[in-house]
């Protein structure tokens, strides 16, 4: 099988507060995460794309139709903004890495056709790095 | 167990079909299309799965690991315009995905045998792409 993986980054900040715990628990939970104004990351994210290079052209998509796939359904949407209060998926649910990689998945798996024209490629697994030490990732197949 | 060892080269390429417009290959391939060519710092990782030898200690020798890399990537490879030097990219479109096939096939009969199995090859183009191709 092969696949390509290209990265991409995004500065975001956030704060991670549970409706559902009282102060008290949030601040044991998420430590440091919970401080009252947020904090923020650069994050990087993997999107990992499966397919045969096609026989003409070497590749397995354009570049170009993840590029912009990523830029107009994530980035835009992520990059440079407080995630908790401008990212409408993140009203009700807490911004952790793992909830913010099945977010990420979600829209990737919902925009994939329409950005991918006439490409067979399929996504098969997106990987959010909060830091340099901790990330998630989630394979799509 | 599996071990990966890295290895590294520097090449120029140029991404382009010759039946295809200027214009059209600046859409497919973006600034990897530029008629002169450009250049990048490849790594290449390679991992095989094997068992770990009990006299050794080794799955497998690191040195000759290292010298099949050399013989069969890296010294045909370092330092090389792949669309004028390296077979098959005369003809084949020397893109990220087609490289690593290429060093795939390069390397499995060399690295696949009765004690290990080739099982991934992994290379970066740059920090932000990279192609894996699996068994």
């Amino acid at each position: 099988m092969t696949t390509l993986t290209r990265r991409y980054h995004f500065s975001a900040s956030h704060r991670l507060d549970s409706a559902a715990l009282s102060p008290a628990e949030n601040e044991r939970l998420f430590g440091k995460c919970n401080h009252p104004f947020g904090h923020g990351h650069d994050y990087v994210l993997e999107v990992t794309v499966a397919g045969e290079p096609d026989a003409v052209s070497g590749l397995i998509v354009p570049l170009w139709r993840i590029d912009n796939l990523v830029a107009d359904k994530i980035l835009r949407l992520f990059h440079n903004r407080y995630i908790n209060l401008d990212v409408e998926q993140f009203a009700h649910l807490v911004p952790t890495t793992e909830n913010v990689t099945q977010v990420v998945a979600d829209l990737l798996r919902r925009n994939w056709r329409e950005h991918m024209g006439e490409s067979t490629a399929r996504p098969a697994r997106v990987c959010v790095e909060e830091t340099g030490r901790n990330s998630c990732e989630i394979c799509l197949n | 167990m599996v071990i990966t060892r890295k290895a590294e080269f520097s090449a120029s390429h140029v991404c382009r079909i010759d039946s295809l417009s200027d214009a059209e290959n600046r859409k497919l391939f973006g600034e990897e299309a530029n008629p002169n060519g450009h250049g990048h710092n490849y790594i290449l990782e390679v991992s095989i799965e094997g068992s770990v030898d009990p006299v050794t200690g080794m799955v497998m020798n690191l040195k000759e690991l290292k010298d099949i890399l050399d013989e069969e990537i890296v010294q045909p490879m370092d330092h090389r315009f792949l669309n004028k030097e390296v077979q098959p990219f005369d003809t084949v479109v020397p893109t990220t995905a087609n490289l690593a096939q290429e060093i795939w096939r390069r390397l499995e009969n060399r690295l696949t045998g009765s004690n290990t199995t080739l099982v991934r090859v992994r290379i970066h183009e740059t920090q932000d792409l990279y192609v894996d191709v699996t068994s």
